[in-house]
């Protein structure tokens, strides 16, 4: 049977092994099926679960860190360009408005200057026209002043 | 003196008899009754599991992240899932037990014969335990490996196979006499103690009890995570 004194020859003492090694055995494999049930398995789930959970948002987290950067990056490059391009239209709009300047002096220049010809001439001509015309009168008054005088006589 | 090392009982049981079996009554009583608390203390930690531990919870996911480690360590990342239960048993079971033994004081509870104790201070307890590792680890062994598992008895050298075939049958021995005889000789100090020197003198001695009983809880289920470990691994 089951009790097997072979350490004890008499009952009791502390080697007495009987049915209790395998009873309690089987005791044993039966808790390890209920605390695989009641503690392992559901407490394993909510912590890996959590260690997941934690894992991809480290993960999502790395990935939107380097799409930010790559963004960053992809900005700066435009910024640059943008920069760049702004300088270029500023001092090709400065070349123009340079080039537009200088014309349109030129053109004022010259408008003023055949304006002033134009007013000398005209000056001359009127000075010469009013010079004639004095020495005509002046002339005129010689005659009157002279026949008066041979009239009186 | 030997009358006086009578009082402490040493070797008396509370028999059982269930038709031709007999059985040590005491030690499925206190091991029922610590058993019992450990399945209350774990059912109320589970109960309502949050995804953000609290209390109990906290306590248990401690304890499951520690047997996960100490079973991942010795056995290997790639089978440990299957055997993490039972190792945590066998942790569970002498952490509870040799605890229990050592805190409660049982002595208070009178039995016809016997008295109550650790159950792990019963050589059938120790023993019982000690061969289901070794079942374990050549069920590891053979469901992992097939026939393969026989070359670990020649491994590196054939030399090696009366060595390794001693081994088998000193794993389970070593294993029981082990927690056996340390755990009741940590009831025969102290019990011996307070017989002698009934104050202050035997509260260290208990103290070292604690720490003999935990040590040897995380010894046993240590050794056998490292022998199912041992009996998976791959040689090359």
């Amino acid at each position: 049977m089951l009790a097997f004194n072979f350490f004890a020859a008499t009952e009791g003492g502390l080697f007495d092994i009987n049915a209790t090694l395998p009873l309690m055995a089987i005791q044993v494999v039966a808790l390890t099926y209920i605390l695989n049930s009641l503690f392992f398995k559901p407490v394993g789930n909510v912590v890996e679960k959590r260690e997941k959970f934690v894992s991809n948002n480290i993960i999502e987290a790395k990935n939107k860190l380097s799409e930010v950067k790559k963004l960053e990056a992809d900005l700066l490059t435009q910024l640059q360009s943008a920069r760049s391009e702004a300088q270029r239209i500023v001092s090709e709009a400065e070349n123009e408005s340079d080039k537009l300047y200088k014309e349109a002096l030129e053109l004022a220049n010259n408008e003023a200057n055949a304006s002033k010809e134009k007013a000398r001439l005209e000056i001359e001509s009127q000075t010469s026209a009013a010079r004639d015309q004095l020495s005509k009168q002046a002339e005129g008054l010689s005659e009157l002043i002279v026949n008066r005088l041979i009239l009186e006589k | 003196m030997l009358t006086n090392f009578a009082a402490l009982e040493v070797g008396q049981h509370l028999y059982w008899q269930i038709g031709n079996i007999r059985l040590h009554g005491q030690v499925f009583l206190t091991s029922w009754i610590l058993l019992g608390a450990l399945l209350v203390f774990i059912s109320l930690g589970t109960k309502k599991m949050e995804n953000d531990p609290k209390g109990l919870q906290n306590l248990l996911e401690f304890l499951w992240d520690y047997i996960r480690d100490l079973a991942r360590t010795q056995i290997g990342e790639k089978v440990y899932r299957d055997w993490m239960p039972f190792i945590g048993t066998l942790f569970l079971f002498v952490f509870v037990s040799n605890w229990g033994g050592a805190l409660i004081p049982w002595r208070l509870i009178k039995l016809p014969s016997g008295e109550l104790g650790a159950p792990t201070a019963d050589i059938n307890t120790t023993i019982a335990l000690a061969l289901l590792v070794s079942l374990s680890y050549f069920y590891a062994g053979l469901s992992n490996k097939g026939w393969r598992y026989f070359e670990y008895y020649v491994h590196p050298t054939p030399i090696m196979l009366p060595f390794k075939i001693l081994e088998d049958f000193t794993k389970p021995l070593s294993l029981s006499f082990r927690l056996f005889g340390n755990i009741l000789a940590d009831e025969l100090v102290v019990g011996v103690l307070v017989f002698l020197v009934p104050l202050i003198l035997p509260i260290p001695v208990m103290f070292l009890g604690l720490f003999t009983s935990a040590i040897q809880a995380l010894i046993f289920a240590t050794l056998a995570a490292y022998y199912i470990g041992e009996a998976v691994e791959e040689h090359h």
